[in-house]
């Protein structure tokens, strides 16, 4: 009823392939973007700014990034972490160098620092798959956090071997702090939301068009798309470099527009576990399924930590650091075995539905 | 025959000049020879068999062809020149499609994209242009879905292409494998048993689009395949192998009264 779809017809090739074939999608998605831009903003209160919405937007664009690389071009990785890692010390490296570089461009364009290196560690894919390159990427992984630890000059000889992000202001932002102690979460916000959004529109664009069938004839049937006149290794380090770019973009703000600060580690495994594991329960090959994961896996904790105290139950905080493991862990083996195609998969199924409602098919 | 003049075929059609020619070709996987000093030549507008007992090297000759394997000894003569070794996308680009043995379409996407996946070489569009869906990015999708409608409507699988093409039965999966291939508008089409695996009434709706896909598009067409009746009837000329080397090339009537042709199929007492 509420998703009818019927007397939507479309007349020219360019309606059949418009964004949102059907209307109500659009409806839909434009609800989102009315809620994220214009009423979240004035309804958060700082702790639901910096435990839920800026993060799950962080968090959400890692997992688009990875996704362009593992969910649509089939190459597994290990090492997103590390990759973010690359975006979040080439901003830093940066904005130490050129000071007067407005922080949001820096921002994106640290991106292209880890989509090199992301490169350079995909070469590996052009021999190897599955297995045997989530090891190679893992490599990676190991030894970018190592880097990062060693090489004094990333974090600026600093005794205490993080970085540290200082004050800064943006055009971007009107001239208001966007970075460093002084910035406030709503301008923050919006900047990471701004960037996600673009970023978001652009892949979305990418993966529909032509670069994005190759990625997914080089995933499902690597040989039939060589014979078919695709470039494997054109393919291939072309998802790994828009893969890590997306990837380091979400690692300077992580550092830049959350946290604040960086200690090596923050980059090791775990993160990289993390962001997989929003992938995978979002749904791989889905751009929806990035943000149904991120919501679930960064609001989950929150949930655990608010909620019982709320009804009266009280409950210490290792014990929801304990519940939250057991249930993404549970969540993760009840996906991989019921519904290996994550949270997109099952809204999908749910909107099927609802276009044919009341009838069963 | 000489390399520029044609000829006519029994139904009246009529065939150009050489569009590929191997010659001598020899594959070697170690000490197995797979192909051994085959020569012959695939003319504009015919439809060419190759035929033979299994493990005769058909499909190997097939993977020679689109660049999978390198041979040995021989060359590949195309449009007149000998083709220099090259990677199998390039092999694509220069105009040669194919289906294979087994069914090998993207199965995690829907018919429509796969056919659209066809037509990537002839997408030209910039990665700039493709993230902002503006420009010529945005022309060519609707360009070129024009053209994989057109091969949609033609091989009658309008009802399905929006269908992911995992949950098709075998026989519209070779017909999509088919849709792909032709969307490319190869001036050579490869088909690697085509028939394999079908009922009768699938085997006649693919003989029906081969000839259709010759005779409307002037495709040139080789195909390997094991139904004798179904090669005799759709082909111009075929080669016949047995154990890598050629034993008989010509017309299907000719073919069929070769002596050392009945006798690789219907053996012969050593």
């Amino acid at each position: 009823m509420f998703y009818r779809t019927a007397g939507q017809f479309k007349t020219t090739y360019r309606d059949d392939q418009a964004l949102f074939p059907i209307r109500q999608d659009g409806v839909l998605v434009g609800i989102f973007l009315i809620l994220a831009w214009a009423v979240l903003p004035f309804v958060a209160s700082e702790f639901a700014f910096q435990t839920l919405l800026i993060p799950i937007l962080i968090y959400s664009l890692a997992a688009l990034g990875l996704n362009v690389l593992t969910g649509y071009a089939g190459q597994l990785s290990l090492g997103t972490a590390a990759f973010m890692g690359v975006g979040a010390y080439a901003c830093y490296k940066m904005l130490t160098i050129m000071p007067w570089l407005d922080p949001v461009i820096a921002i994106l364009l640290s991106g292209f620092f880890s989509a090199g290196i992301g490169v350079a560690f995909g070469i590996p894919s052009l021999r190897i798959k599955g297995f045997y390159l989530a090891i190679a990427t893992l490599a990676a992984q190991f030894f970018l956090v190592w880097l990062f630890e060693k090489w004094a000059w990333l974090y600026n000889y600093n005794a205490s071997g993080a970085i540290q992000v200082p004050n800064l202001t943006s055009v971007a932002a009107g001239g208001n702090y966007v970075a460093g102690p002084l910035a406030s979460s709503l301008t923050q916000y919006y900047i990471v939301l701004g960037i996600v959004t673009l970023l978001t529109i652009l892949t979305i664009n990418l993966t529909r068009g032509t670069l994005g069938r190759t990625w997914k004839a080089t995933r499902d049937m690597d040989f039939a798309a060589e014979l078919i006149g695709i470039n494997l290794m054109r393919s291939k380090l072309s998802a790994f470099a828009v893969s890590s770019y997306i990837v380091g973009v979400a690692g300077a703000l992580f550092v830049f527009c959350w946290r604040g600060a960086a200690e090596p580690n923050l980059f090791d495994i775990p993160l990289s576990f993390s962001i997989l594991f929003i992938a995978i329960i979002g749904g791989l090959g889905s751009i929806l399924g990035n943000y149904l994961g991120a919501i679930l896996i960064v609001g989950l904790p929150v949930v655990l930590n608010t909620v019982p105290p709320a009804l009266g139950i009280p409950i210490s905080s290792a014990l929801v650091e304990h519940l939250n493991l057991m249930i993404v862990g549970g969540l993760i083996i009840f996906f991989l075995i019921v519904e290996p195609h994550g949270l997109a998969r099952l809204w999908g199924l749910a909107r099927q539905k609802l276009i044919v409602w009341p009838f069963p098919y | 025959m000489k390399d520029t003049e044609g000829y006519i075929t029994e139904d009246g059609r009529k065939i150009g000049g050489v569009v590929m020619e191997m010659k001598n070709i020899t594959l070697k996987f170690g000490g197995v020879n797979a192909i051994t000093d085959i020569s012959f030549d695939i003319r504009e507008g015919e439809i060419r068999a190759i035929i033979g007992p299994n493990g005769a090297g058909k499909s190997s000759m097939l993977n020679v062809i689109s660049g999978f394997y390198i041979p040995q000894e021989g060359e590949i003569w195309f449009h007149g020149k000998p083709r220099p070794q090259m990677r199998p996308y390039e092999v694509a680009r220069q105009g040669i499609a194919r289906t294979f043995q087994n069914i090998a379409l993207f199965e995690g996407m829907s018919v429509l994209d796969n056919v659209m996946t066809g037509r990537l070489t002839h997408m030209k569009s910039g990665f700039f242009s493709q993230a902002i869906w503006k420009g010529r990015a945005e022309r060519e999708e609707i360009a070129n879905r024009e053209i994989v409608e057109r091969v949609i409507d033609f091989l009658e699988i309008q009802n399905i292409r929006k269908t992911p093409v995992a949950g098709l039965s075998y026989g519209l999966k070779k017909r999509v494998e088919l849709a792909r291939a032709l969307a490319a508008e190869p001036k050579l089409l490869l088909l690697d048993e085509p028939m394999a695996g079908m009922n009768v009434e699938e085997k006649e709706d693919m003989c029906r689009f081969i000839l259709d896909v010759n005779d409307e598009f002037g495709t040139t067409i080789a195909l390997i395949e094991h139904d004798m009746g179904v090669v005799m009837d759709l082909s111009d000329r075929v080669v016949v192998m047995d154990y890598g080397k050629k034993i008989g090339d010509g017309p299907p009537d000719e073919v069929r009264s070769n002596q050392e042709v009945i006798d690789a199929y219907l053996g012969v007492q050593h």
